[in-house]
């Protein structure tokens, strides 16, 4: 089921949480709520969920308008970051919650329950109780509890936010698989933007209560909209304004950014090319980290695969020259980055 | 590289005398203090056979403040349950203006001494009380020196130990799986028959057994408003004042001695109820 939300505002005290939302998530899709900590990705969830009221605005599920339609009422699955299980109940009594609130009749909740369990791969532990589970089986229980009522959306809160690494790439490539099958509309939250590129359609990328660019994890990646995008997505180089190095003309512009694998290391002058030394070589498996110091003491971050490293055969203290493929210069200031130019490879 | 040395007990009092000399102390010290006198209670209230004892507990003055006992717990404790399973609710559950000061006020009956707490009741309620007490006579009540005012008495000093039980119990459940369950459909009275008070029923317990146990043993403000009428407003404790004030040591030993039981019977469930909330949280 579709949801529209239009113009929503919302305030804690004097503090803008939510700033004129407009968004539309298309019927069947997976969207990521993607920003960082603060910009109010969890209350828009929240919002839609209606465990928080929106001060203005409409939001409108199904083409039904929800805005002060109880939470109870709106048919929508919840998952938590920290699962909310209910500790009392074991693992089926768990699942059938929300049947038995319902009063589904009691052969078919069973079967629904046991149908779940098959679904989430823990046909073994339905009588355990949750705390003798893992963080990632605890995770699948609330995902199972929230579908077994059939909810219209499904709406997750960092839902892979408490567990360890590789359980959580696990868990997001099994809920992509999910969603394949069943094409429930889900929304979810997320601060990783590596865990909302991999996972969803489209991502809504958020800052300071504002939706700052919707789109594809491709178009949003290859054309942001904002400095804050291009640093919040991906790796980034961030030069200062007044640098004159690159001749093709930005001097007079924003601050320049750069991605690391759109930056080209010449032996030889060459044209527009610049001087710059080798810093420092750091092998990060199939990919090679070179950081390069402009002349101006500017530290430049370059992503090479394997192949064209071992081409270049790079040495730490060695002078080349260096000529960016593709740069972006913003109109709005970027007040301080947002990201360090990350060392990890996109992976 | 120095290599850590495993670390030695410090010279000080005790690896001096050594442990065994600290245990003799503190055995000592509780004996004296503790475990004698309450030795000394039973042996009183039995020595003389359990006949000496049925007598003394037959009595009808001895029923009639068990009765008043009784009355006061009865009508006091599921009143602080309700009430204290409110205020918490409210206090754990949400930010408003004046929450600290109300947690404060919550504990100002265990702050004032009960004494203060049985005047305070005499001034307001009492016949010749300077605020409504005039009111209340003139509609032919009487509340001081008769089971109304001991029964308020008893509420008041018994007032916070549910909610200061249930608050930080509530507080480290945090809101989600109410929130949970209400995604789930779930309606407030079902969310607190099904998540709300399984969570919390072992905090509960213990404050309402604390209650309990108060409200049995309360002295001081309940001695300020019965008047300790003999049969009419005696609870068990003014009982066991009176009876060894008038030299009666077999019926305030006999008195005392139930008392006592209770005492130890709340201990064992105390001591059971704690395990198991530690239990829940561990897991």
């Amino acid at each position: 089921m579709s949801i529209l939300i239009e113009n929503v505002e919302k305030h804690f005290g004097t503090y803008q949480a939510l700033d004129n939302i407009n968004l539309e998530v298309k019927d069947g899709s997976l969207i990521a709520l993607l920003g960082p900590s603060g910009s109010g990705k969890s209350t828009l969830l929240r919002v839609i969920a209606g465990l928080e009221s929106a001060d203005s605005g409409r939001i409108y599920i199904d083409g039904e308008h929800a805005t002060n339609l109880d939470v109870r009422r709106r048919n929508i699955g919840f998952v938590f970051q920290h699962y909310a299980l209910f500790k009392h109940l074991t693992i089926r009594q768990n699942i059938a919650f929300g049947l038995e609130i319902r009063k589904s009749p009691k052969n078919e909740t069973k079967a629904r329950v046991e149908e779940l369990l098959d679904l989430v791969q823990l046909q073994g532990l339905g009588d355990r109780y949750p705390s003798q589970l893992s963080g990632g089986q605890r995770q699948r229980v609330a995902l199972a509890r929230a579908l077994a009522v059939k909810p219209q959306v499904l709406l997750l809160d960092e839902p892979f936010g408490a567990l360890d690494a590789k359980v959580r790439k696990e868990l997001r490539s099994w809920l992509r698989r999910l969603h394949d099958e069943f094409h429930v509309t889900s929304v979810f939250v997320t601060h990783d933007q590596e865990e909302a590129m991999e996972v969803a359609d489209d991502i809504v990328i958020m800052n300071q209560g504002r939706i700052e660019q919707i789109g594809s994890p491709a178009a949003v990646y290859d054309n942001p909209s904002s400095s804050f995008v291009m640093s919040f997505i991906g790796p980034v180089n961030v030069l200062s304004r007044n640098t004159k190095l690159f001749k093709d003309g930005h001097a007079n512009g924003g601050d320049l950014f750069i991605r690391p694998h759109d930056i080209e290391v010449l032996t030889n002058e060459n044209g527009t090319a610049i001087p710059a030394t080798v810093d420092r070589v750091i092998h990060l498996g199939w990919e090679v980290q070179v950081e390069l110091l402009l002349e101006d003491r500017q530290l430049l971050t370059a992503h090479f695969g394997r192949e064209k490293f071992d081409a270049l055969n790079l040495q730490p203290g060695q002078s080349v020259f260096v000529k960016p493929k593709f740069t972006k210069v913003f109109g709005d200031s970027l007040a301080e980055p947002v990201a360090e130019p990350v060392a990890e490879p996109v992976a | 590289m120095p290599s850590v040395a495993p670390a030695r007990p410090s010279k000080g009092i005790a690896s001096f005398f050594g442990p065994p000399l600290l245990i003799t102390i503190a055995v000592v010290y509780l004996a004296l203090v503790l475990f004698v006198p309450a030795i000394a209670v039973f042996y009183e209230a039995f020595h003389k056979g359990i006949g000496e004892f049925l007598k003394a507990v037959g009595s009808p003055a001895f029923q009639s403040a068990v009765g008043l006992s009784l009355l006061a717990t009865g009508v006091s404790v599921p009143l602080n349950t309700i009430f204290g399973l409110c205020a918490a609710w409210v206090i754990a559950r949400n930010q408003f203006p004046g929450r600290s000061l109300l947690i404060s006020l919550l504990d100002l009956p265990f702050a004032i001494s009960p004494v203060v707490v049985g005047l305070m009741l005499v001034l307001l309620y009492g016949e010749n009380g300077v605020w409504f007490g005039p009111t209340i006579s003139s509609w032919g009540l009487k509340l001081i020196f008769s089971p109304p005012g001991i029964i308020l008495a008893t509420i008041v000093v018994t007032l916070p130990f549910v909610a200061r039980e249930v608050m930080p119990v509530l507080e480290d459940a945090g809101p989600a799986e109410e929130e949970a369950a209400k995604t789930l459909g779930a309606k407030d009275w079902q969310i607190f028959w099904r998540v709300t008070l399984p969570n919390i029923r072992w905090g509960l317990l213990y404050g309402v057994l604390l209650t309990n146990a108060r409200a049995l043993g309360e002295f001081g403000a309940v001695s300020v408003v019965s008047g300790s009428i003999v049969g009419k407003t005696q609870t068990l404790p003014l009982f066991v004042e009176e009876a060894y004030k008038n030299y009666e040591t077999q019926a305030a030993f006999g008195a005392a001695s139930i008392l006592a039981i209770l005492a130890v019977i709340t201990l064992i469930l105390k001591e059971i109820l704690e395990r198991r909330t530690a239990q829940r949280g561990g897991h």
